[in-house]
């Protein structure tokens, strides 16, 4: 079985479920002729629908392109101070600048995020062993370290509120029209990695090579750091961390597809947003009425999933 | 032990004397000086408590994981425990939870978290010490699983259990139950003493396994039992003040960089006393002097950040 | 003697070794030889403990190593791994030391102290005694492991591949210090060797292992044969003998 069709079916298939539930059922079928239930489609489920699917599909991607650039399986955008990175320069802009524009702080966030992203590939590139697994928990401490940092100032400044929807586990449940728009630029992020898939797939084989065949590793390395810092920005300011969808979708999916990453990346895109979308699913249905935030679920399902990577035998030898 | 390691060892316990003095009378004022003193007392015996836990359970843990840069809750640990915590607040409800004496309460946490942490990190660090770097990763996930899972059980249950999940899930120095603290002090006390006698053994235990063994050292059984002690001390410092990950690396560094031994009859005590020198002193330094006494975990917490960062680069984790 | 009986052992599930019966004869030196991955060094972990018996039983002077007390082995046995990693940065002094752990558990006597120094000496350790295991080079650290060993002060020394990094000089006098142990002092040792002339030259007993099986053992002359040794390692290798002992033209 091809995977694009049938990962595209079922997400397609989710999307249409997650149009239906939440406090006021819709009847999908008959929602043209009643203008109330149009309104709820399309001012709350539709956006939380596509703020869903986009985070997923973006995360995902900027998965694939930091293991590539750091080239280890076993770090994501939200193991590499990049979340934190965002949430540090959202809080700089909102104190010294309290009525900036969004579009400011966008690229605030965007550039911090660039900026402790590159701290971290700085880091690992001098790590004194060549360890695999040492690069995720590098990863992991800095963003601790930096997390601490973004507390520290939070409590200070009396935003920890803010903070909280930062960083602390995502949820879906305040999206409505209006209030997610900002995800359109994380998913075309996304699609821009995809016109230079090749790239990417030649840095993850080494310097060495990259430059064997000609390829300016800086420039590529600047324009993977910019996508993964984009997205990882956006999918922070609008609906908060979503942790472990970059680290195990692109895992899973290199596993069974490999690495080239134009034939790959519509996967990945494709079974993060199915991944994200049947988290918030579950996390609307565990305790319906109320709500589990997608990200907590996740948290759950990402580390087992995670572990089982770690774990699992190679399949050869 | 030598002359060197044992004046140094004199010389932290009266630092941390002074400390104590400067915690306990320093701007007392003219008021209700009993009350003050006693309230002062109780948390001074509970930063030092905690500091001991800290101190002896991050030493004892580097020794079984052969390995200077892991503490216990990098580890998960005090994941574990909060997770314990949650389970028994689900399964018992807040009210019930709540109507439990404190210490009997504590005891049970306690023997429950140490048959779990045996349970599990025996596993991993028995089976797992081939890998060291791969056992470290998954003692990091597992924690991370410990404490999604400690929030999804508060969320799904109740939002006054998710309060009660939350308040423990956030190191706060300045939050200790009193009616914990008698059981608490005994608890460390006699754990920090069975390490002391443990000494000898854990100096042959940090050799690595296949040198003990070859001494004779019951390893398995060695292992178990240490981490069985840190678990305990573990449960008593979480249950005082909260998850802190990176304090005990810098404890155990400086005990290490004082005493220049792998004597554990000498970095036991160095680790606890130079710990409750840094928690006494710096809680006087924060709460009296910069007048920001919420703020003393937080950079506690940053700069073990740091340290496990500067760590790694130099190539210290092996 | 050691008595090997019916050992088996499998890592996952890969065979390691199949079923071995043998002996490593008392007051002699036995030396183990065969290729890379032949499992010797699984052999000698098997009976140094460190590695737990799977299938089959072991003994070491009459004592049965699944049955007998841990601490009570080693001072019987003392066993140094082929991999001689110790986890915690210690002097040269210090990791010798503990060779006398098994007999004071902690609590080491003036006895101790000098058997340490003795050790030390022995190995020409002593000059570099206060220095760190990795601030002297590779042949000073596996002379101090050996050392270790060495003060552990047992009946039974058992050593995976000891000349691994040693000097012509220092591996002949590591040996002719083992054959010393084992003429005057009546000790016994095992050890593998890959350099075959040691085997010739100092082994009383030697035994071939390949692909997880005994394929000769006996004395020196019996099994540095050249139809064993091209069989064993799969090459043609020509024996001559030098002073009554066969030496191995392995390198031409
Ligand atoms: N941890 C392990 N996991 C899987 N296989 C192993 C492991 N250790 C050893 N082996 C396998 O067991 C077999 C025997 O290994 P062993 O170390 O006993 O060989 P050896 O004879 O000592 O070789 P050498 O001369 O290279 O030291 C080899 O085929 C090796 O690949
Ligand atoms: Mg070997």
């Amino acid at each position: 079985m091809r995977p694009t069709p049938a990962l595209a079916v079922a997400l397609a298939a989710m999307m249409l479920v997650s149009m239906t539930i939440g406090a006021a059922s819709v009847d999908l079928v008959h929602a043209f002729g009643d203008p109330r239930t149009m309104l709820v489609l399309l001012e709350s489920r539709l956006p939380r629908t596509l703020a869903v699917a986009l985070t997923g599909a973006a995360l995902a991607v900027a998965g694939v392109l930091i293991q590539a650039l750091v080239r280890n399986r076993f770090v994501g955008p939200d193991t590499a101070g990049t979340a934190e990175g965002a949430a540090l320069g959202l809080l700089a802009i909102t104190i010294l600048w309290p009525a900036s524009p969004l579009w400011l702080r966008m690229v605030a966030a965007s550039v911090s995020a660039m900026a402790t992203t590159a701290l971290f590939i700085a880091i690992i590139r001098r790590l004194p062993v060549r360890e695999v697994m040492l690069v995720p928990i590098a990863g992991l401490v800095l963003s601790g370290v930096l997390g601490s940092v973004v507390t520290f100032i939070g409590w200070q400044t009396d935003l920890m509120q803010y903070i909280g929807t930062w960083l602390f586990s995502g949820e879906f449940s305040g999206v409505i029209s209006g209030r997610y728009e900002l995800l359109w630029i994380a998913g075309g992020a996304a699609v821009l990695a995809w016109f230079a898939a090749d790239r990417f797939a030649i840095i993850g084989l080494g310097d060495q090579v990259a430059t064997g065949l000609g390829l300016g590793t800086r420039a590529v390395l600047r324009l993977g750091l910019a996508v993964v810092a984009v997205v990882t920005a956006m999918v922070v300011t609008t609906v908060g961390m979503i942790p472990f969808v970059g680290l195990v979708v692109p895992n899973i999916v290199a596993r069974i597809m490999g690495d080239n990453l134009r034939r790959t990346l519509p996967v990945v895109a494709l079974s993060g947003a199915v991944l994200v979308m049947a988290c918030d699913l579950a996390g609307r249905l565990v305790i319906h009425p109320y709500e589990v935030p997608a990200g907590l679920i996740l948290g759950g399902v990402g580390s087992v999933l995670f572990l089982w990577l770690l774990y699992r035998r190679p399949r050869h030898g | 032990m030598d002359k060197r390691g044992l004046s140094i060892l004199l010389a932290l316990a009266a630092c941390l004397l002074l400390c104590a003095g400067l915690w306990m009378f320093q701007g007392l004022g003219g008021g209700n000086r009993g009350f003050i003193l006693s309230l002062r007392a109780s948390k001074l015996a509970a930063l030092v408590v905690v500091a001991f836990a800290i101190g002896v359970s991050t030493v004892l843990f580097q020794t079984v994981a052969a390995n200077r840069v892991l503490t216990p809750s990098i580890m998960g640990f005090d994941a574990l425990y909060v997770l314990l915590q949650t389970l028994l607040v689900a399964s018992l409800g807040t009210a019930g939870f709540a109507s439990l004496p404190p210490g009997p309460k504590f005891m049970a946490e306690i023997a429950l978290m140490t048959a779990m942490a045996s349970l599990l990190f025996g596993v991993l660090l028995l089976k797992g010490s081939r890998d060291l770097p791969r056992m470290i990763l998954t003692g990091v996930i597992l924690g991370v699983l410990f404490r999604a899972l400690s929030s999804f059980v508060g969320r799904i249950l109740d939002p006054n259990a998710y309060a009660v999940v939350q308040s423990v899930s956030f190191a706060s120095f300045n939050k200790v139950q009193p009616g914990l603290l008698p059981f608490a002090a005994a608890i460390t006390a006699l754990a920090c003493l069975a390490a002391w006698r443990l000494a000898p053994r854990l100096d042959v235990l940090a050799l690595g396994r296949d040198p003990a063994v070859s001494l004779g050292l019951r390893h398995r059984g060695t292992v178990l039992q240490v981490l069985a002690l840190i678990a305990v001390l573990v449960s008593v410092s979480t249950a005082l003040v909260g998850p802190v990950s990176f304090f005990g690396l810098i404890v155990a560094g400086l005990a290490h960089g004082l005493m220049r031994s792998t004597r554990h009859a000498a970095l036991l005590p160095a680790a606890a006393l130079s710990g409750a020198i840094l928690l006494v002193g710096g809680q006087w330094l924060f709460e009296r002097v910069l007048d920001q006494g919420a703020t003393l975990s937080v950079v506690v917490e940053f700069a073990g950040g740091l340290f496990f960062l500067y760590l790694l680069l130099r190539g210290h984790i092996r | 003697m050691i008595r090997i009986d019916g050992v088996s052992h499998r890592i996952g599930k890969a065979p390691i070794l199949h079923d071995i019966t043998t002996h490593l004869p008392e007051g002699r030196l036995t030396a183990l030889i065969g290729p890379n991955g032949a499992g010797k060094s699984t052999l000698l972990r098997l009976i140094g403990r460190l590695e737990p018996l799977q299938q089959g039983r072991v003994s070491v002077a009459g004592r049965d190593i699944a049955a007998t007390p841990t601490e009570d082995l080693a001072r019987v046995m003392a066993i140094l791994g082929q991999q001689t990693s110790i986890a915690s940065r210690l002097r040269l002094s210090e990791l010798v030391g503990f060779g006398r752990w098994p007999h004071h558990r902690g609590r080491p006597t003036a006895h101790d102290h000098a058997r340490v120094a003795e050790a030390l000496e022995a190995f020409a350790l002593t000059p570099m005694a206060d220095r760190f295991l990795d601030e002297v080079s590779g042949g000073q650290a596996q002379r101090a492991h050996i050392a270790m060993a060495f003060a552990q002060d047992t009946d039974w020394l058992l050593l995976d591949e000891p000349l691994n990094n040693l000097d012509m000089a220092h591996a002949r006098a590591l040996m002719g210090r083992l054959r010393d142990l084992v003429d005057r002092q009546g000790r016994s040792v095992g050890l593998v060797v890959h350099e075959i002339n040691y085997a010739a030259a100092w082994a009383d007993h030697v035994i071939a292992m390949k692909d997880g099986r005994i394929v000769a053992e006996g004395s020196a002359n019996e099994v540095l044969t050249e139809d064993v040794l091209s069989d064993l390692y799969d090459a043609p290798i020509a024996v001559a003998s030098h002073q009554g002992r066969p030496l191995v033209l392995h390198h031409v």
